[in-house]
């Protein structure tokens, strides 16, 4: 996959939001209301630098999509807020691309289209044009460029999801476990491509995922979510810087050492 | 994608009573298009793809052939009178006879004109209502009990109104028209668009879509199935209005000649009437399932 590896023409041409800050503070989120009501998320509160890359861990349920959806503004936190740069979010927030858990492509484009959706508002014809080629280039689908998300595996609609959120250059990447449904050795390719744009074109990423590999690989810093003992709602149970610069040794005694304790925090034990 | 569309079609046959030959009508329409896309399923050879498109037309042959020499048994058995049932010959000689006297273009010609302009008329109507419902609560909590009230009045309900107020002319009778195409495009429209996939909705939101480019982008293209079956049950709705106004009150049109032909004994002219009735409203329909076909291919 050199093609994938291949140095990315900086900016090529567009330009790009520069890395914003996130804060989120006091996060809290119930669903329903009265006796039904369920709180999902409670005292959520963490900043992240711009330019930072944080994983988000946490069992499956526990809120890490609606953590994500607050700060792109889909929802609306039950109390405290989302802070992007100086100016909290209210409302579909046009700073942040969002690559969601499935794919959502819409059915009638073609993977060339969709990824056109993610074009930020005002780029011209040519331009956007250039960026999509570029980008069906960089995920690996430029011979699919004219095909229907239903002629494409899972994998590669994925992968188009993934472009669109990039063709947006925003300043705050969104990515909602973007490489849930690939197979072992695209998602490693998938992970270096984040690593590329990532150091190509520095955003602030918010990385959802459920493999604490993945997080210990991409992430500057990984949070934990976790129900507390009183089964209140899930909050940040724990925080990891993780040491040294990428692309990092997947074989390193240092991250397999805090892997077996992120996942004793995650609740299984004896890995 | 078709699947919002299902429930439509039963709720509004069932509140009218009147939708089940359009049902059938849609549903029997329908069936060609499930088997060509299920034809290119892997293990189909393309030639035997082909031949089975080619052996369809043919099939579809075998049953009036049938009808039509049992007809031409029963009439010569003297089982039924001639004034009950007249050999197919005479019908056939009836239709030479309207011809010559170039009646029956003209009545063609006033009832399908009828039935356009009233289709027309009222599928705009039903999208452009449907979609505002559809798409706006507000407007659905303001609109919709009302229509769902006048949907529930038997369509046929409306004709000693309309001809109070607008006389025994093409307006009254247009206007019936409009009123039976509107329903099944409003039904059909309103529902599948509260029903488009949320999830879709929502990304396209994230990325910055509203309004009309919302709209044109992700709702219409989600809803054309639907939108489609629609509009195949609001043009057999059509050609049932029109016959009943023209029944009611008309001296053109080919309801005109059902009525006519019955009380002047006329057998032969009345069945002409409704083979007629039988070949046009088909052939409208294959029209809009061409139109479908092409839309599903754009869009779905
Ligand atoms: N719109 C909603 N209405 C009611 N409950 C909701 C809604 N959205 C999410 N929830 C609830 O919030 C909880 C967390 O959902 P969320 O999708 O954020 O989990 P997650 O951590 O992303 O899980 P997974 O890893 O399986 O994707 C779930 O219990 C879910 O039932
Ligand atoms: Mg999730």
């Amino acid at each position: 996959m050199t093609a994938v590896l291949s140095p990315l023409p900086a900016g090529a041409g567009s330009a790009h939001a520069p890395a914003l800050p996130v804060s989120f503070q006091g996060l809290r989120r119930t669903f329903g209301s009265g006796s039904a009501a369920h709180t999902v998320l409670r005292d959520v509160t963490f900043d992240v630098a711009a330019g930072e890359v944080l994983a988000i861990l946490g069992p499956s349920g526990c809120g890490k999509s609606t953590l994500l959806r607050a700060a792109a503004g889909l929802d609306y936190p039950s109390a405290g807020a989302v802070v992007i740069e100086d100016s909290p979010v209210h409302g579909i927030d046009s700073r942040c691309a969002f690559a969601f858990q499935e794919p959502r492509l819409l059915p009638w484009h073609t993977l060339q289209a969709n990824i056109a959706i993610g074009l930020p508002a005002g780029s011209s014809a040519k331009e956007g044009k250039a960026k999509v080629a570029r980008l069906l280039e960089l995920v690996g689908l430029q011979d699919f460029a004219k095909h229907r998300p239903r002629e494409v595996s899972g994998g590669m609609a994925q992968r188009t999801s993934l472009a669109r959120a990039l063709a947006r250059n925003p300043g705050v990447l969104l990515l909602d476990e973007p490489f849930g449904a690939l197979d072992a050795l695209t998602r490693i390719k998938m992970q270096d491509l984040l690593l590329d744009v990532h150091r190509a074109e520095p955003t602030t990423v918010l990385l959802v995922t459920h493999d604490v590999d993945e997080a210990l690989q991409l992430a500057d810093r990984i949070i934990v979510l976790g129900p507390d003992a009183k089964g209140q709602g899930a909050t940040i149970v724990r925080t990891i810087e993780v040491p040294g610069r990428r692309p990092r040794e997947r074989a390193s005694a240092e991250l397999a050492h805090l892997r077996s304790s992120l996942l004793e925090t995650l609740g299984v034990v004896g890995h | 994608m078709s699947h919002p569309g299902e429930p439509t079609i039963t709720g509004s046959s069932v509140a009218d009573g009147r939708a089940a030959a359009a049902t059938a009508t849609t549903a029997d329409a329908a069936q060609p298009d499930a088997a060509t896309a299920s034809a290119p399923a892997p293990g189909w050879s393309p030639a035997g793809v082909r031949s089975r498109n080619w052996a369809r037309l043919p099939l579809g042959l075998i049953i009036p052939a049938a009808l039509l020499a049992a007809w031409q048994v029963a009439s010569s058995s003297g089982m039924f009178t001639v004034v009950q049932l007249p050999p197919p010959a005479m019908v056939l000689a009836a239709a030479g006879e309207l011809v010559e006297r170039g009646q029956l273009g003209t009545h063609i010609a006033i009832s399908t004109q009828r039935v356009l302009i009233g289709f027309l008329v009222g599928a705009a109507l039903g999208l452009v209502l449907g979609a505002t419902v559809g798409l706006s609560r507000l407007a659905d909590a303001l609109l919709a009990p009302t229509i769902g009230a006048l949907r529930a009045v038997p369509s046929l309900a409306w004709v000693p109104l309309l001809i109070l107020w607008m006389k025994i002319g093409e307006d009254s009778k247009v206007t019936l028209i409009i009123i039976g195409a509107f329903f099944p495009v409003f039904t059909t429209v309103s529902l599948a668009l509260r029903h488009v996939d949320r999830n879709l909705v929502e990304a396209a939101r994230a990325f910055g879509l509203k309004g009309i480019r919302l709209l044109t982008t992700v709702q219409l293209p989600a809803v054309v199935p639907a939108v489609f079956s629609g509009l195949r049950l609001a043009l057999a709705q059509a050609w049932l209005f029109l016959v009943a106004a023209e029944l009611i009150a008309s001296s053109m049109g080919l309801g005109f000649l059902l009525i006519d032909s019955q009380n002047n004994g006329r057998t032969d002219r009345l069945l002409l009437a409704i083979v007629m009735l039988a070949v046009i409203g088909k052939i409208t329909d294959a029209l809009l399932g061409l139109a479908e076909k092409w839309a599903v291919k754009r869009w779905a």
